[in-house]
C-alpha cells in the first residue's frame, strides 16, 4: 500500500512538473511579435497583384555576395540582381572579356552602400554607385540597362573602403575612406607599435564626369589613424562639405572591441570639399600612389572633427542640410549637431585640441540635441512631414522622432537585431515617405527552416499613420547592408540594345555575316545567336589555338536573351537582344566540345547548339604549325 | 446621264453643235458629257483628292497585328506604298524581326522590303495619278477627269489583288525543310484568322481610307459638273 501511494506522488509530481514545463516552455518560444496592425489592411497595403506594378525600386547592396539587389516596394518582390564585383554565370558577367577586364582578377566584394545619382539633391535615376569594402573599389551601374559599367581601384591608399559611396547633391563627387589604417603609400611595412604614428587613414572624393559618369579620384585627404566609418555629404545649405564617423580615435590596436571602446567620445570628421577641390586647383598637395593628396597642415579648414558619442556609426544629414545626426552606437542617444553652430565654432575657434593638426571643436558648440531614441542607435533615414526614423541594432526596433523638438514619438520592435535602415528618397532634400524598410541582421528563424545558415530579414513599416505598422517580412541573400528606393517614374530603362546603339566594332547584324578567320593560330569568330541557332555551329580549332568569338545576339525583340555555353572550359555568356559580347580562349584540350544556349529561347532552344572540334597537337600538320606559333598572352584553363 | 437627256430645249449659245429641234442620240449626248467643262466646284474637290492621294504616299495601307499570349499588346506590321515597317508599340523593338524569327520556325519567306515589287511601282502610280488629278483640274474636261477616275479604280483593283496574291504566296511557298511543318494558309486580308498561337488581324489602315476617299471625291466631281450643267441647261 504504502509503495503504491508513494508511486502515486511520485506520478502526480513529475505530471506537474511537465505541465509547468510544457507551458513554460510554450510561453518562451512565443515570439515577441511586433504590431501588424490588421492583417488585411497590411496585405492590401503590399500587394501589388499579377501585371501591376511597383512604385517604388529597392536597391540593396548584397554585402559579401559582392552583388546589389532589385526589389519592388511596396510587394518586397526580388525582381534581379545585378553583378557588381562577383562573377555571375546567370547574366555571364565575368566570363565575358570585357567584364573579365573590369573584375580585375577579383573574384568577390563588399558592397555595403548603394548611392543612388543626385541633381539638386534629389535622385537623378541616372547611375547606381556602390562600394567595394574588402578590396577598395568603387562601381558605377548604369540604371539605362542595370549593368555594371565602371569598376574604379583598387584605389591607392584607402584601405576598407566602408565609408562609401555617398554622392553630392549634383554628383560632383562620391566619397570614399579608409575603415582600416595602415601605413602608406600601401606596400609599405610599419610596425604595428607604431600604429599610432606610422598608420594613416584617407578620405577621398571620387569625381564623376557629368556627361559619362566616368569615375576618378579628385582628392585624397591623409588623416589620422582612426577608423572611419560612414559617411554623408552635406545638402542645401551644408552642401560643399562632408562627413565622416569614425571610431577608435584611441589609435588601439588589438583586441579593438576593448581597446577602441574606452573614450567617451570620437569624432566625426567634417571635410570641406570645396576647399579639398581648391586646394589640389592651387597644387597644394603631395603626390602619394599616385594621387593628390592634401595634408591637413598644409591646408587650414579643409578637415575639422566634431566629438559625437562613442563609437559612432551612421551619420545623416537632414534634408534641409540644416543638421548632421550622429549616432552613437554604444549609447543610447543620436546627438544632433547643428551645421550652422559647427561653422560659428570654426569661426569662434572653440576648439578643445586638435589630432595631427586637426582641430578639435568643442562638442556643446556645436551640439544642438541629444535625442534618446534607445540602445545601438546606428543610422537615420527621413520622410516627407519633418520625422526622421532611427535603427536600434541592440534594442531590434526603429524609433521614430521628430526634427526640431527632439521628441521620441514612436518605436516598433523588429525581427531582429536591425541595420541599417531605408526610406523613398530618404536621404535626399526630398524624401517621399510613406515606407520605412528595416533591413535586419539576423532573422532567426521567422522563414521556412533553411538550416544553419540563415537568410537575412528586411521588414517593410508602414510610417503614413501617427503609430508605424509593420507590414511585410522579405528574406535576402546575404547580406544588405543600405539600400535605396526610388520612385519608379524616374527610371527609363531600356528593354533592347537597338542596332543603331550598338556600335561593337565585332557586331554582325545578319546570319549571312557570320564568318570564322584564322590569323595564324588566332581565330576570330564573328558569330550570331537568334531562335534557334548559332551561326557558324561548328568551329574547327587545333590544339593551342587563340580564340576570339564575337557574339552577337541580333533579336530585336524583348527578353529574347541567348545564352552561349562550352563545356568544360568554364564558360558561359549571356547576351542581351542586340548585345555583342566577347568570348577568348586558348583551345588548349583537344577534342570535341559542345557549345550550347543556356538561357532557354524558344521551343527549339535543346537545338540550339554547336560544336568546337580540337585538333591534338600530335595530329596534321596544320596542328604542329598552329603549335610552333602558340601566344602566352591569354590565360586559359590550365591542362 | 439620263438627266442630260432630259433637257427640253438648249439654248445656241451654249452649246451649239447640238441641234435646237432634234433630240440628240445617246452616243453624242455622252459626247457631250465628256466635253463639258469642270465647274469651279469639281475643281476644288479634284485639288483636295490630288492632295489626299499625295498624303497617302507617305501613309500605312495596311496594318497587320499578331497577338499571342507572349506578345499581349500585339506584333504590328505596318505595309506602306513604299516599305514595310515593324511596329514597335513600346521601346525599340522591332516587330518586322521579330515577325520574320517567328515566321523562319515553319519555313515562311522573310518579309523584307526588297522582295515587293509594288514597293516601286506604287509610288511611282500614285504620283502619276496625282499628276493626272492636277492635269483635269488644269485642262477642266469631263473625259479627263473620268481618265483619272478610271485609273483610280484600276489602280485600287489592281493593288488589292496584288497584295492578296503576295499574302498567298507567302504562306504557300513555305520552305519544306522547315522545322515545324504547317498547311500552306493565307493570312486574312480582310478580318482575322487564328494562325498556330497566334490570333493575326489584318485591316486597311489610314492610307487605304485616304485612297477610297480620293476615288469617291473624283466621282464627286464627275456628278457635282454633270449636275451642275444640267441645271444651267435647264
Amino acid at each position: 500500500m504504502k509503495k503504491t501511494s508513494w508511486t502515486w506522488v511520485v506520478s502526480g509530481l513529475a505530471l506537474a512538473v511537465l505541465v509547468v514545463a510544457s507551458a513554460s516552455s510554450s510561453c518562451a518560444k512565443k515570439p515577441k511579435l511586433a504590431r501588424t496592425g490588421d492583417v488585411t489592411q497590411s496585405a492590401i497595403a503590399t500587394y501589388v497583384a499579377p501585371g501591376d506594378l511597383d512604385q517604388y525600386y529597392l536597391f540593396y547592396s548584397g554585402g559579401h555576395s559582392g552583388n546589389v539587389y532589385v526589389a519592388g516596394v511596396p510587394s518586397m518582390r526580388h525582381i534581379a540582381t545585378i553583378p557588381v564585383f562577383t562573377p555571375y554565370p546567370g547574366t555571364g558577367y565575368g566570363f565575358d572579356k570585357e567584364s573579365k577586364e573590369m573584375l580585375g582578377g577579383f573574384t568577390w566584394g563588399d558592397t555595403h552602400h548603394p548611392a543612388l545619382s543626385e541633381t539638386n539633391g534629389d535622385y537623378d535615376g541616372r547611375w547606381l554607385f556602390i562600394n567595394d569594402n574588402a578590396n577598395n573599389r568603387v562601381a558605377r551601374i548604369d540604371l539605362r540597362d542595370f549593368k555594371t559599367k565602371e569598376i574604379l581601384g583598387p584605389i591607392a591608399n584607402v584601405s576598407g573602403n566602408h565609408g562609401s559611396t555617398f554622392v553630392t547633391p549634383n554628383t560632383e563627387y562620391i566619397l570614399a575612406g579608409s575603415r582600416f589604417s595602415i601605413p602608406l603609400p600601401k606596400g609599405t611595412y610599419a610596425p604595428i607599435e607604431q600604429y599610432g604614428t606610422q598608420y594613416k587613414g584617407v578620405v577621398s572624393g571620387i569625381s564623376v564626369d557629368p556627361k559619362t559618369g566616368h569615375m576618378t579620384v579628385g582628392w585624397q585627404i591623409v588623416m589620422p589613424p582612426f577608423n572611419y566609418d560612414l559617411g554623408d555629404a552635406g545638402k542645401g545649405r551644408s552642401n560643399g562639405w562632408a562627413f565622416w564617423t569614425s571610431y577608435n580615435t584611441e589609435r588601439a590596436t588589438g583586441k579593438l572591441e576593448v581597446t577602441a571602446s574606452q573614450k567617451d567620445r570620437d569624432y566625426i570628421a567634417a571635410v570641406n570639399w570645396k576647399v579639398a577641390e581648391q586646394a589640389i586647383k592651387d597644387g597644394k598637395y603631395k603626390t602619394m600612389g599616385g594621387m593628390k593628396v592634401i595634408d591637413p597642415r598644409d591646408v587650414p579648414g579643409v578637415v575639422y572633427l566634431v566629438p559625437c558619442a562613442k563609437s559612432p556609426h551612421g551619420v545623416d544629414v537632414t534634408p534641409d542640410g540644416k543638421y548632421f545626426i550622429g549616432s552613437g552606437k554604444l549609447q543610447a542617444i543620436v546627438t544632433a549637431f547643428s551645421f550652422d553652430k559647427m561653422l560659428k565654432a570654426i569661426q569662434d575657434k572653440a576648439f578643445t585640441g586638435n589630432e595631427d593638426g586637426i582641430p578639435v571643436l568643442n562638442y556643446d558648440a556645436v551640439k544642438e540635441a541629444e535625442v534618446n531614441v534607445g540602445l545601438g542607435p546606428l543610422h537615420t533615414q527621413f520622410d516627407d512631414k519633418g520625422f526622421a526614423y532611427t535603427s536600434l541594432f541592440v534594442e531590434s526596433a526603429v524609433a521614430k522622432w521628430k526634427l526640431g523638438t527632439w521628441e521620441v514619438l514612436d518605436k516598433v520592435p523588429v525581427s531582429y537585431n536591425v541595420g541599417h535602415l531605408t526610406a523613398p528618397h530618404g536621404d535626399t532634400v526630398n524624401p517621399r515617405g510613406g515606407w520605412v524598410i528595416s533591413l535586419n541582421k539576423l532573422s532567426h528563424g521567422r522563414h521556412i527552416s533553411v538550416g544553419p545558415s540563415q537568410p537575412e530579414s528586411s521588414q517593410l513599416i508602414d510610417v503614413a499613420g501617427d503609430k508605424m505598422k509593420l507590414v511585410y517580412d522579405a528574406f535576402t541573400e546575404p547580406e544588405p547592408h543600405y539600400a535605396q528606393i526610388i520612385d519608379t517614374k524616374l527610371l527609363k530603362p531600356i528593354e533592347i540594345y537597338t542596332a543603331n546603339e550598338n556600335k561593337h566594332p565585332g557586331a554582325i547584324w545578319d546570319v549571312k555575316d557570320a564568318k570564322v578567320e584564322r590569323q595564324g593560330n588566332h581565330v576570330i569568330v564573328h558569330m550570331s545567336a537568334v531562335r534557334s541557332n548559332f551561326e557558324p555551329n561548328k568551329l574547327e580549332l587545333n590544339q593551342g589555338d587563340l580564340v576570339t568569338i564575337y557574339l552577337t545576339n541580333i533579336e530585336q525583340t524583348t527578353d529574347e536573351l541567348h545564352g552561349f555555353s562550352l563545356n568544360e572550359y568554364n564558360i558561359n555568356v549571356v547576351i542581351d537582344p542586340g548585345e555583342t559580347k566577347v568570348i577568348e580562349f586558348v583551345a588548349n584540350k583537344s577534342g570535341v566540345f559542345p557549345f550550347y544556349c543556356t538561357n532557354f529561347c524558344s521551343a527549339l532552344h535543346q537545338e540550339m547548339q554547336g560544336y568546337v572540334l580540337v585538333k591534338g597537337r600530335g595530329g596534321v600538320a596544320a596542328a604542329s604549325k598552329g603549335k610552333a606559333k602558340t601566344p602566352v598572352a591569354v590565360a586559359g584553363l590550365g591542362q | 446621264m439620263s438627266s442630260i437627256s432630259t433637257t427640253g430645249s438648249v439654248p445656241t449659245t451654249r452649246a451649239p453643235a447640238l441641234s435646237p429641234v432634234s433630240r440628240p442620240g445617246w452616243l453624242e449626248r455622252t459626247n457631250l458629257l465628256f466635253q463639258l467643262p469642270l465647274t469651279m466646284r469639281t475643281r476644288v474637290v479634284v485639288v483636295i483628292a490630288a492632295v489626299l492621294l499625295a498624303i497617302a504616299v507617305l501613309l500605312p495601307l495596311w496594318h497587320m497585328t499578331l497577338y499571342s499570349n507572349q506578345y499581349t499588346d500585339g506584333l504590328n506590321l505596318y505595309i506602306y506604298t513604299h516599305k514595310l515597317v515593324g511596329g514597335a508599340v513600346q521601346g525599340d523593338r522591332d516587330d518586322l524581326k521579330e515577325i520574320n524569327t517567328l515566321n523562319h520556325y515553319i519555313g515562311m519567306h522573310p518579309l523584307q522590303s526588297e522582295d515587293f515589287h509594288e514597293f516601286k511601282w506604287m509610288p511611282l502610280a500614285l504620283g502619276i495619278l496625282v499628276l493626272l488629278a492636277l492635269r483635269a483640274v488644269v485642262l477642266g474636261r469631263m473625259s479627263n477627269l473620268v481618265d483619272v477616275t478610271v485609273a483610280m479604280g484600276w489602280f485600287g483593283m489592281f493593288s488589292l489583288w496584288s497584295f492578296y496574291s503576295k499574302l498567298y504566296a507567302y504562306g504557300h511557298n513555305l520552305d519544306p525543310d522547315a522545322p515545324v511543318k504547317v498547311a500552306p494558309f493565307t493570312p486574312p486580308m480582310l478580318g482575322s484568322k487564328q494562325l498556330a498561337n497566334f490570333t493575326v488581324f489584318n485591316y486597311p489602315a489610314l492610307g487605304s481610307y485616304f485612297i477610297l476617299l480620293v476615288l469617291l471625291l473624283l466621282l464627286a466631281g464627275i456628278v457635282l459638273t454633270a449636275r451642275q450643267r444640267q441645271w444651267e441647261l435647264q
